[in-house]
């Protein structure tokens, strides 16, 4: 262990006593810099990236450190070292901190704005909210790329399907995709300046929408981080009705995705029969808890409504009607050649790549980074919960498909033993008064991979929170994945990483 | 795949009984639509999805019209790549103000006549995004809207029957009230 850069690094720095329930460090610029490097080097995953009034923090895990941690360094002179120079990860969030603190990230490449598009009427909006004058959006300059033959293709923000908004540039050679830039924003609705000031109900209903697909995951998110500051445990109905929203969620999802991507390899049948299959577990969480997406369910202090006996039975009798439909689905898919034509070999994720970019959920687990936040830093009710997390090595579409199809089939055997076992109890307690800042911070497996929230409260508010979403890690693995595929692949590539754009965009 | 398919073709439709048009909706549509709405677009409309800054949740239980158990076609709604071929666009989210300028052309490009139908909560000001540097608050601040439909997000069934309000009054336009 000792021989763990970063954890030999970290040995000496000052723990703030602020956060839970990892340690919170506050480091000098050799040392934030240093830490960098390692990171590029490979020496721990980089977790997320962000800022407030004076301060930058990095959440990174490491072999050596018994949890993950958070780094805060001292803004000095509206500036601090680029992390993104050495570790490519932290670029596009170092960006958004310039967008949205106006913080430099001295030695950074890439200074390019983010998710500032020039229509916000001022700048800096969470650090100096300077005036600023509108800019034409157009005027972004996309990286170049040179040679005979090529030509570019714009699509977006506006997308044939319905889909959320953002810009794809294809730099093309014949058919064949030679680089794709992505540029994204345009759904920024300015999330982390909402949730500053909100009363921590509040918050919750922010954060139940910062990426609708994934409401229960986020929301799973901000209550553990708003438990961990305020040092509460939930009761254990509550936390197994958690648990219970968050499989449903993943299983519904994994089957809207595993149909949509057939659907884009123009496999109409399988895309029927999984959006029923989806339907009917919509219908089945409706019934049971009063929302088909379960939105503002899991809530600081436990759930906002209780499962009765019936509901319990109606989910394992619809579980017990999608298993063996599934299963159907699944040979099918795994029978018909023509669509494993489209699936196999394209849109490869190096397994290289999906280490350095530490990417969660299928897009790192298809491409051999054995990670879920649910086995690895489990929280309840998967302490002690023995799961199969499916790990592939092929990094194409193919496999991606393949981990939703196992965690389908995993979900539903862990629904159905939690369902078994769930204990009487009162599913909610009320929050203890505070009102000294505390901090809490939590890793939550979304069903596209980890989502990451740290608040600080203090007098019953969020003062100020961040959200970081799986697709951060993601996104960029697209522009990889896609190059030297055909344009008519795209929609299948992306549709097989399904990011988030509002979990992004903020 | 041969049993799979023979299966569907001798299993009952999974697809909802048609909802009844929502009553509201139809006296908010009276106001918008006009006679002649009948005659350009007989028992048919076309609608062009535009996300303005949704969580993506509205977008969700849009797709959910599509699928066999709402089964939108069956009224002859359908969806459209380009605003070129739509008369309704259904915009969803808090119009972010990097989405204007795109929703904007979107309108631009959607011929007449044409109908904007605000989809959420949030698309109908009343959302959680509503207060934001970075948000223009409703639909209704960037276009005109002729139909709300809220929620968060809406039921598909909701949705259906805001649809088919909109097509009611297409065919049989009530006066205003
Ligand atoms: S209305 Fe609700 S579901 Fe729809 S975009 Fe807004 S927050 Fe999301």
């Amino acid at each position: 262990m000792a021989d763990d850069p970063i954890t030999r690094l970290l040995g000496s720095a000052r723990k703030l006593e602020i956060m839970q329930p990892w340690p919170r460090l506050e480091v000098d610029r050799s040392t934030w810099m240093a830490i960098g490097q390692h990171l590029g080097g490979g020496a721990g995953d980089l977790l997320s990236l962000w800022a407030e009034a004076g301060f930058v923090h990095l959440a990174l895990r490491a072999a050596g450190l018994d949890h993950p941690c958070v780094l805060s360094l001292t803004i000095e002179h509206n500036a601090f070292p680029s992390v993104g120079q050495f570790h490519p990860p932290a670029i596009r969030l170092e960006r958004a901190i310039q967008d949205l603190y106006g913080f430099i990230a001295e030695g950074a490449a890439d200074t390019r704005p983010w998710l500032d598009h020039g229509a916000w009427g001022i700048s800096a909006p969470l650090g100096r909210q300077t005036p600023a004058a509108r800019r034409d959006p157009a005027d972004y300059k996309f990286l170049p790329v040179k040679g005979s033959g090529l030509h570019q293709i714009p699509v977006g923000p506006i997308h044939a399907g319905i889909i959320e908004p953002g810009h794809f540039r294809f730099s093309v050679n014949g058919e064949i995709v030679a680089r794709l830039e992505q540029r994204l924003g345009y759904v920024h609705k300015g999330i982390d300046g909402l949730l500053a000031g909100c009363d921590i109900d509040q918050g919750a209903r922010v954060a139940a929408r910062i990426s609708g697909d994934s409401t229960v995951a986020y929301s799973f998110a901000y209550a553990c981080a708003a438990e961990a500051a305020l040092g509460i445990e939930v009761p254990p109905r509550a936390r197994l009705l958690r648990g219970i929203m968050a499989e449903l969620e993943r299983v519904a999802n994994h089957l809207g995705d595993i149909g949509a991507i057939c659907n884009d390899a123009s496999f109409v049948l399988a895309h029927a029969h999984c959006g029923i299959l989806r339907e009917q577990i919509l219908a089945s969480c409706d019934r049971a808890f009063g929302h088909r997406l379960m939105m503002d369910r899991v809530l600081p202090g436990g759930v906002a409504t209780d499962l009765s006996r019936k509901a319990a039975a109606d989910i394992v009798a619809t579980l017990d009607g999608v298993a063996p439909r599934f299963a159907k689905i699944v040979s099918l898919y795994d029978e018909t050649p023509s669509l494993q034509d489209r699936t196999c070999t394209t849109g490869i994720v190096d397994r290289s790549l999906a280490a350095r970019w530490a990417a969660g959920g299928y897009v790192g687990r298809a491409s051999g980074r054995n990670f879920d936040t649910r086995r690895d830093l489990p929280y309840p009710p998967y302490d002690g919960a023995s799961l199969e997390i499916p790990v592939f090595e092929r990094g194409d579409v193919d496999a991606r498909v393949w981990v939703r199809i196992k965690e389908v089939e995993a979900s539903i055997k862990l629904l159905k033993k939690w369902l078994a076992e769930l204990p009487e109890g009162p599913v909610r307690i009320p929050l203890p008064p505070q009102s000294a800042p505390r901090e809490g911070i939590a890793l939550v497996e979304a069903f596209r991979g980890d989502v990451l929230i740290w608040m600080r409260i203090e007098g019953g508010k969020v003062m100020r929170a961040h959200a970081r979403d799986a697709s951060w890690f993601q996104w960029p693995l697209l522009e990889f994945a896609i190059n030297g595929n055909i344009v008519a692949d795209f929609p299948l590539c992306n549709k097989s990483f399904n990011c988030s754009y509002s979990g992004h965009d903020l | 795949m041969r049993t799979l398919l023979l299966q569907s073709l001798f299993t009952r439709p999974v697809t909802v009984d048609a909802p009844s048009p929502e009553e509201i909706a139809l006296v908010e549509l009276g106001n918008a639509l006009k006679e002649q709405a009948q005659r350009l677009f007989g028992r048919s409309i076309t609608i062009r999805e535009v996300d303005a800054g949704s969580c993506n949740a509205c977008e969700l239980e849009i797709h959910a019209l599509s699928n066999a158990v709402y089964d939108i076609e069956r009224f002859g709604i359908k969806f459209a790549a380009s605003p070129r071929h739509a008369d309704v666009l259904l915009v969803t989210g808090p119009v972010t103000k990097n989405m204007k300028i795109a929703l904007e052309r979107a309108y631009a490009a959607t011929p007449a006549p044409k109908w904007i139908v605000a989809v959420g909560d949030c698309a109908c000001g009343c959302g959680v995004f509503s207060q934001s540097y970075a948000t223009l608050g409703s639909v209704q601040s960037a276009l005109p809207v002729d139909l709300q439909i809220r929620g968060c997000p809406p039921r598909p069934i909701d949705l259906l029957r805001g649809l088919l309000a909109l097509m009611e009054q297409a065919v049989d336009p009530k006066p205003a009230t």
